[in-house]
């Protein structure tokens, strides 16, 4: 081939490259406008004022059509019921009976990620930045502190390394700090390895004691920490993202259970009165901070696999006896307000 | 004298292949977890492995390049390699997939660079490889600049378009490949040598053993184990700062366009006042970077002052060091060289991270800098009193004619 008919066929496959990607993006754009425009694929309803104070189950509408992604709620007594849709826009939410907590991913061509507190109204009270995608969140019982866990995703490739930030903060304005700050006991030695890592905070009715998962060389333990004295201790090994029974008596959480490096959660419950540890029999990867419904029913996430983007909330007998349920259809990230 | 068109046709190829990277890379955290519902746990702990891996089949991509004598074909093999990873994306569907793909486009870039760069060598005068080098590092570092912006737009328009991300990064990727294949002409550096009649000898690792050569490779280990990563930087930067902290993930943004807006001007320093004296004076900046983290007024000023002092530091001894190696070693061997100096630096900087994980926990994070930054300019002074006979001006081509 002549350099000239190189230079012609090179131009020529550029075209047809990057014309072919283009239109191939503009098609799935049109696809993706025709499904946000369609009616949701749920019974759904705008109005979100009628019985703001009832019991309810708030959540992220994963339904495919108008109003996905957007924070909505169902009466507590009727969770297959019309959902009343908002406006506020969260990948991941927690409300409580005054305050709404929101972690979201900004998108844009600068994309960036915030966690925003708001009231009971729906005026943002405060924004912080976060400096990666987002994962979890909880406000205490009593609305008074607020946490949150986000990936450090900023870097390409490897200039950061797999790290979780997460700090708590009272929604008066004192801020805790980064759990990092914190003293941190295993095994009652001090731990201070470089790669120390902590996730989802979880309160309790008292507001100086909370759980959360902390992370080292590979392990991973439920922690118990006290707000006032700045510690984290841990209590028991391999449980992470736990959450507390309203009665305070058991903590959930997701255990890995791989005997591979590609980790593998089931949920399990803990007595804290007797140190019981018992597995529930759902059978799927379940890789969420569980919610409890009441003191014998939790409820959490599962990603549909076929659906990108879509997930569903189950429900299961925290007492092992019972079979996952499907509790409700396209959705994601619930807490139960009553 | 202008850059040759060979350099900015490479330029582009790297471009492209940057765009098809990066804009995936940008994306992976979030598909990871928001599209596949997996946890990025694991996502980290193969970061240090492909680092190590990636420096191996770097010197193994360089010795082949010599060894045949075919700089372009090698390089072009890597290149089709990350391409073909970004065609496995399409298909690829769990977490084990994932990471297979990943490792076999950092196995790509591994294999491509020291050939590239050879490349680049062979096509430029001597006496201007800085500029040549600069050249090729901007057109770089737009790839790497648009590839995330690239793939955030895709998302905005297409909250879950993940596949439309993928398939624009697989054409770019693809243009890249062809670019490289079809416009870029198949020197053979040793060959030319031969029949010139300026060389005879084939490739041996002996030609590696230029004394200067050595003497870089000494400072260049030396500098790379107290270069503790952008990451740190980053994270103290956030730690202090609203506005860092609300900009995070885009700081590695800003310090790619300090890199661009520097890249051609340092490397024409390079040429000018001496590449020894740029890559060291390089490390200044780089030291005032760490400086930014500790001084005690941190305002937006700061954060933005330190992306371009990091940015400078990449500008003044990325593509500087593969010109040096380049200047020291015989042609049909540069390829070797340059990979050399290269996984010199990389294994010397993977050391660092480590080893400046351990100081900060037992020193807190300012004693930890501290001993860094201290240590750095002692460094500095001795790298820049063993790279004093390195700087001798580079006669140009037709001067070394006319002195032979």
């Amino acid at each position: 081939m002549s350099p000239r008919v190189r230079l012609v066929v090179a131009g020529i496959l550029t075209l047809l490259l990057l014309g072919g990607a283009s239109v191939y993006g503009i098609t799935e754009i049109a696809a993706y406008r025709a499904r946000l425009d369609a009616p949701s694929q749920m019974r759904t309803t705008n109005n979100t004022s009628d019985s703001t104070n009832a019991p309810r189950v708030v959540f992220r509408n994963t339904a495919v059509g108008a109003g996905y992604g957007l924070v909505a709620r169902v009466p507590l007594d009727t969770p297959e019921g019309t959902r009343s849709v908002s406006t506020l826009s969260c990948d991941r939410v927690f409300e409580t009976t005054s305050h709404t907590m929101c972690l979201r991913i900004d998108r844009g061509i600068v994309t960036t990620f915030s966690a925003t507190l708001l009231d009971h109204a729906g005026n943002t009270l405060r924004t912080w930045g976060l400096p990666g995608i987002p994962s979890r969140t909880r406000i205490s019982p009593d609305s008074r502190l607020v946490a949150f866990t986000a990936f450090v995703t900023g870097a390409a490739y490897a200039t950061v390394g797999f790290s979780t930030a997460t700090e708590i903060t009272s929604v008066d304005g004192h801020d805790y700090g980064n759990l990092e700050t914190f003293g941190l006991t295993v095994d009652g030695k001090p731990l201070t390895a470089t790669d120390r890592n902590f996730w989802g905070v979880t309160f309790t009715q008292d507001d100086n004691v909370f759980y959360a998962t902390a992370a080292s060389g590979g392990n991973t333990w439920l922690v118990r920490g006290d707000l006032a004295a700045r510690t984290l201790t841990a209590i028991r090994r391999t449980a992470e993202c736990a959450s507390v029974s309203p009665d305070g008596s058991r903590i959930a959480y997701k255990k890995n259970v791989s005997t591979t490096a590609t980790a593998y959660w089931s949920i399990a419950v803990l007595d804290l009165r007797t140190g019981e540890e018992s597995m529930l029999p759902e059978k799927h990867d379940v890789d969420d901070q569980v919610e409890w419904l009441d003191d014998s029913t939790i409820l959490y996430g599962l990603p549909r696999i076929e659906q990108p983007g879509d997930s569903d909330v189950w429900s299961i007998a925290s007492s092992g006896s019972g079979s996952p349920r499907l509790f409700i259809e396209h959705a994601w990230s619930p807490s139960v307000v009553r | 004298m202008r850059v040759s068109s060979v350099v900015i046709t490479l330029g582009i190829v790297s471009m492209l292949t940057d765009i098809s990277s990066e804009s995936v890379a940008a994306i992976l955290p979030l598909y990871v977890t928001s599209a596949l519902g997996l946890s990025t746990i694991a996502y980290g702990f193969i970061d240090g492995l492909y680092q190590g891996v990636s420096a191996i089949v770097r010197i193994g991509g360089g010795w082949a390049s010599d060894r045949a004598d075919r700089p372009k074909w090698i390089a072009f093999t890597g290149y089709a390699l990350s391409a073909l990873a970004k065609m496995w994306l399409l298909l690829a569907t769990g977490f084990a997939a994932i990471i297979a793909v990943i490792t076999i486009d950092r196995l790509g870039k591994g294999i491509r660079t020291a050939p590239r760069d050879a490349l680049i060598t062979a096509e430029s005068d001597p006496s201007t490889l800085g500029r040549s080098f600069g050249v090729h590092r901007m057109l770089d570092t737009i790839g790497a600049i648009l590839g995330p912006l690239v793939a955030f737009l895709i998302l905005w328009l297409i909250p879950t378009g993940y596949t439309v991300v993928f398939v624009v990064s697989l054409a770019t990727a693809a243009v890249g490949v062809i670019i490289l294949g079809l416009l870029v002409p198949d020197r053979r550096p040793r060959r030319e040598r031969i029949v010139a009649g300026l060389a005879r000898n084939p490739f041996r690792w002996a030609s590696l053993t230029d004394r200067r050569l050595r003497r870089l490779m000494v400072v260049a280990a030396l500098l790379g184990v107290l270069t503790i990563g952008d990451g740190f930087v980053y994270l103290s930067l956030q730690a202090r700062t609203d506005f860092a902290a609300l900009w995070f993930p885009l700081l590695y943004v800003g310090t790619n366009v300090a890199f661009f807006i520097f890249a051609v001007p340092l490397g024409r320093l390079a040429d000018r006042v001496g590449r020894g004296r740029v890559f060291v004076g390089g490390h200044v900046a780089l030291l005032l970077a760490y400086a930014c983290t500790v001084v005690p007024f941190g305002g937006n000023a700061t954060t933005i002052v330190c992306l371009l002092l990091l940015g400078a530091f990449y500008a003044a001894t990325d593509g500087v060091l593969a010109a040096l190696a380049g200047q020291f070693t015989p042609e049909g061997s540069t390829a070797s060289g340059i990979a050399t100096a290269q996984t010199v630096v990389a294994l010397s900087r993977l050391f660092a991270s480590t080893g400046f994980g351990v100081l900060w926990f037992g020193l807190g994070r300012g004693g930890a800098v501290l001993v860094v930054t201290a240590a750095l300019v002692v460094a500095i002074v001795i790298a820049a009193t063993l790279m004093r006979p390195l700087n001798r001006p580079i006669p140009t081509q037709e001067e070394a004619r006319n002195s032979s």
